[in-house]
């Protein structure tokens, strides 16, 4: 029997470092040019045309203490290095031989506008990792510009606008078709790119009827975007026979491969007929993740669809490698330069680090420990696995509902997934919207832990659901170990109490700003 | 949050019995007759056990005797009891109970259809909720289970924040004498705010859930900017119909049937005959919404559309409004209808399309029942 957590988080009730330090403190003091700098480009570096009249807003403190500080923050937080089994988003170890291989100045010190010559080494790689990417999908060109998996999925969008238009056929091709439970960014960036979105239910397989997917798809349809297996961890079989029925309406198809650690190696893209897909580096590929921006959506497509794929693509010819902007049907940018390189660096390292084989392996492990969990957790009274008349193996993750526990005790998932961090365990994920079970939520094991530390979380869980039980006002007001306690939800649903910068905060919260005159 | 609770001692008994119902003295009377069992205490008593254990002490307004008062004895509730005149277990002493709580928050009844009418019918501004209870349940303001009723009852008292509310909840009956004759005939009698589960807080990639009033405005926008000049539009009962005429700022009639013609609203709680009158001439075209949870699409409700009428617009002449969340929450994902024309139902069987937002449909299967 492995262990329950014992936990408790540091708490140091510091202000923030905005309101540290005191005047004239500094965590550097830089030496004054040299004589002979200052005879040659004079005594103001700085024209003074771009020169700031007021001193910057910075806080004044040491080195020392800044760096004291920034180490409380981080003993405040759970880091990335617990046992977090947050499902939909393939959590991996980020290694460090390929954080330090980033860290080279062959790759941190180059830029992209340096001119091609410079940067033969850095553009092989991602070159190379393109090439990996295609075996993996049978699709013939991937680019890297998109900064996660949600701008992937803009590309698509992008990419089916360009080609519709080429054709003369936008005004005819209007819609984009896809399933409830595909990823929210797939409707809501066909939505953006201007088509409209006709949703699927999900029927008594858990997955939509073809039936429904007939019905949707006409001469209207420009595209369809899928996931496959979905997040209840179910696969539809049928996959086939739908982008049969989607390309004989004369429909594109992308595959949405946020989901990919379950069948990583065991099928592909294009072999299914699909036209195009996009991987995650910061999931499948063991690069770090980081919202809204360091992450990468690796976007691939057929030949056919490639003249259209956003500027510049990496390209190789002969022993030389170019950065081709030349692409006149392209539909733009969605990002700028060639996409997070550092990101595609480590995202290589680790394929290359894998191996063909060790990518398969690794996606039956996933598999493997997702089932294992299941059975564990089926153990636990009051939880629900999602689609429970489906008496099959579910893939990679699986939604789970705490329904009939919140029934009994009020608990809910949300003071459940609070509660986790009283044990050092990070919350689940819950689920995408809109919710189709009640009070879900979404573990996924992935090839990373072990099964000590998968026996570690089922018991936090099984700790809880008895924690609700014997006292469900103490889990409702979860946290209590932690930095800080419970936050209230609501605010979040009021812009007002929101403050994302030091600006911010100072105009709603506290009100100075208008005092001092500061837009 | 201030909670008031009525029990219909006598919800119940006649579906056990073959009644289809207990409305009205004489049915109760026959169901006493042939030995029915009042059911609706005990499961009153299985909400309040477990609002008893989440917050000890809860203050709860309860009607007398075996109204209320008489289940709540050994539970550590504090409550206070309201004067009626005398119990007859009628709906009168339900209406009674419930004008006597005066000013509270939420009026939370054991019973069913019948008792979901009475308390609404006096409710006035509070809202409601039901522990269910009855034979018949086609109203959308029963708790799923007593339990999920005794869980909102705490939540509502110890954390009123997890609460939201739902001002559309419809309030549905079947005439029990009709439906003893082989005819199921229910009638929409109105709309009661409702509390609802919220759940706050969905953590990191999630963000705030749209609310349902923006969804319908916006697929009605869209609907109406796609409306034909020379085509009659039906406009059924209920709020994602009506939000139609909202649309084009007019005010529908809530539990009737209005007509559009041209982007104006020419009938309102119009009549067959009214109907028929308008749509000389014109193509007809029918805007519908979809009960709760049960997914009624026609024949719940909404009868006043006839069935030859229905016809004439044909499956590709509905119009649906539902919210996903709606959709998604349905007990199977399917849209009934029932139109009393059995030839017709299986002529609208088949995948229509449901407008859920601006620019947003979803696929629903219609199903006869």
């Amino acid at each position: 029997m492995t262990r329950i957590p014992e936990f408790r988080a540091a708490k140091w009730n510091e202000p923030v470092v905005m309101e540290m330090g005191r005047p004239g403190a500094r965590g550097q003091l830089f030496p004054a040019p040299e004589g002979e700098v200052t005879e040659t480009v004079g005594a103001d570096l700085i024209p003074g045309s771009m020169a700031r009249k007021d001193r910057p807003e910075l806080p004044e403190i040491t080195e020392f203490e800044a760096q004291r500080h920034y180490l409380h923050l981080s003993q405040m937080t759970l880091g990335m290095m617990g046992i977090s089994l947050f499902g939909t988003c393939t959590m991996k170890y980020n290694s460090k031989t390929t954080e330090y291989a980033t860290l080279r100045p062959e790759l941190a010190e180059v830029h992209p506008y340096q001119h091609p010559d410079t940067l033969q080494g850095v553009l092989e790689i991602v070159h190379d990792f393109d090439l990996i990417l295609r075996n993996l999908s049978g699709m013939d060109q991937f680019i890297f510009q998109a900064g996660g998996g949600a701008d992937a999925a803009y590309t698509m969008t992008a990419v089916a606008r360009a080609y519709w238009d080429d054709r003369g056929m936008l005004d005819q091709r209007t819609e984009m078709v896809t399933s409830v439970q595909a990823h929210p960014c797939n409707p809501a960036t066909a939505a953006a790119a201007g088509f409209k979105v006709v949703n699927l239910p999900l029927e008594e397989n858990g997955y939509p009827s073809l039936e429904a997917l007939k019905a949707a798809v006409s001469e209207k349809t420009a595209l369809i975007m899928l996931n496959n297996p979905d997040d209840m961890g179910i696969y539809n079989p049928e996959i086939k026979e739908w982008v049969k029925v989607a390309k004989e309406a004369g429909a594109l198809c992308f595959y949405d491969h946020a989901n990919f650690n379950g069948v990583m190696g065991k099928l592909s893209a294009g072999e299914l007929g699909f036209d195009a897909c996009m991987f995650m580096l910061h999931k499948t590929f063991g690069a770090p993740k980081a919202g809204g921006g360091p992450a990468v959506g690796a976007y691939g497509c057929t030949d056919e669809l490639a003249p259209y794929l956003p500027c510049p693509v990496i390209t190789k010819n002969g022993d030389r490698y170019d950065i081709d902007e030349d692409r006149p049907k392209s539909a733009g940018k969605v990002r700028e330069y060639w996409g997070n390189v550092p990101q595609v660096v480590k995202a290589y390292g680790w394929a290359r680090a894998m191996g063909a084989e060790g990518i398969q392996l690794a996606s039956d492990i996933s598999v493997v420990a997702n089932n294992y969990m299941d059975k564990k957790l089926a153990e636990i009274p009051g939880l629900e696995i999602s689609n429970p008349s489906i008496n099959a193996y579910r893939m990679e993750m699986t939604r789970w509902s705490l329904g009939p526990l919140t029934e009994e005790t009020g608990v809910s998932t949300v003071d459940f997934a609070n509660r986790m961090a009283d044990y050092g365990i990070d919350p689940y994920w819950m689920s995408h919207e809109p919710w189709i079970v009640a009070e879900p939520f979404t573990p996924e094991a992935g090839e990373l832990w072990s099964k000590e530390d998968i026996d570690t979380w089922i018991n936090v869980i099984r700790q809880i659901a008895e924690d609700a039980r014997t006292n469900p006002e103490m889990v409702k007001t979860a946290p209590h170990n932690q930095a800080i306690a419970q936050v209230k939800g609501d605010v979040f649903e009021d812009p007002s109490k929101w403050a994302m910068t030091w600006r911010a905060y100072q105009r709603k919260i506290v009100g100075e700003d208008q005092e001092k005159g500061v837009a | 949050m201030r909670i008031g609770l009525v029990i219909n001692p006598i919800a119940g008994m006649g579906g056990a019995v073959g009644l289809k119902g207990t409305d009205g003295p004489d049915t109760v009377a026959e169901a006493l007759r042939r030995g029915a069992n009042a059911k609706a205490g005990d499961r009153a008593y299985t909400a309040l056990r477990l609002l008893a254990d989440r917050v000890p002490g809860a203050r709860l307004a309860v009607a007398p005797g075996q109204l209320g008062a008489d289940w709540v004895q050994d539970l550590d509730l504090d409550t206070t009891t309201v004067e009626i005149p005398n119990i007859t277990t009628t709906a009168r002493d339900t209406k009674q109970a419930v004008l006597a709580m005066g000013d509270l928050d939420v009026i939370v009844f054991a019973g069913g259809d019948g008792t979901a009418r009475d308390v609404a019918s006096v409710a006035g501004d509070r809202a409601i909720l039901g522990i269910p209870c009855g034979v018949k349940m086609h109203s959308g303001v029963f708790a799923v289970t007593p339990q999920a009723a005794g869980a909102m009852m705490a939540d509502m008292i110890s954390a009123p924040e997890r609460v939201g509310w739902n001002d559309s909840a419809e309030v549905m009956d079947i005439d029990e004498e009709a439906l003893r004759k082989g005819i199921l005939a229910p009638r929409l009698y109105g709309f009661a705010r409702i509390p609802a589960s919220r759940s706050l807080m969905q953590a990191a990639k999630g963000g705030p859930r749209q609310d349902a009033t923006t969804s319908l405005a916006s697929a009605a926008a869209a609907v109406v900017a796609e409306m034909e000049e020379e085509t009659l539009y039906i406009i059924g009962p209920g709020t994602s119909a009506s939000s139609i005429a909202q649309a084009v700022n007019e005010t529908a009639t809530p539990l009737g049937v209005d007509a559009m013609l041209g982007g104006k609203v020419v009938a309102r709680d119009a009549s067959d005959a009214t109907l028929r009158e308008l749509a000389k001439g014109h193509d007809i075209r029918i805007v519908l919404g979809v009960t709760g949870r049960q997914g009624f699409l026609l024949g719940r409700g909404n009868q006043q559309i006839a069935p030859d009428m229905i016809s004439r617009a044909g499956r590709d002449g509905l119009i649906i409004l539902a919210t996903e969340d709606k959709l998604t929450a349905l007990a199977q994902p399917q849209l009934l209808v029932d139109t009393g024309d059995p030839e017709l139902d299986a002529s609208l069987e088949g995948f229509v399309r449901v407008s859920t937002g601006a620019n947003r449909q979803m696929m629903m299967r219609i199903a006869s029942c």
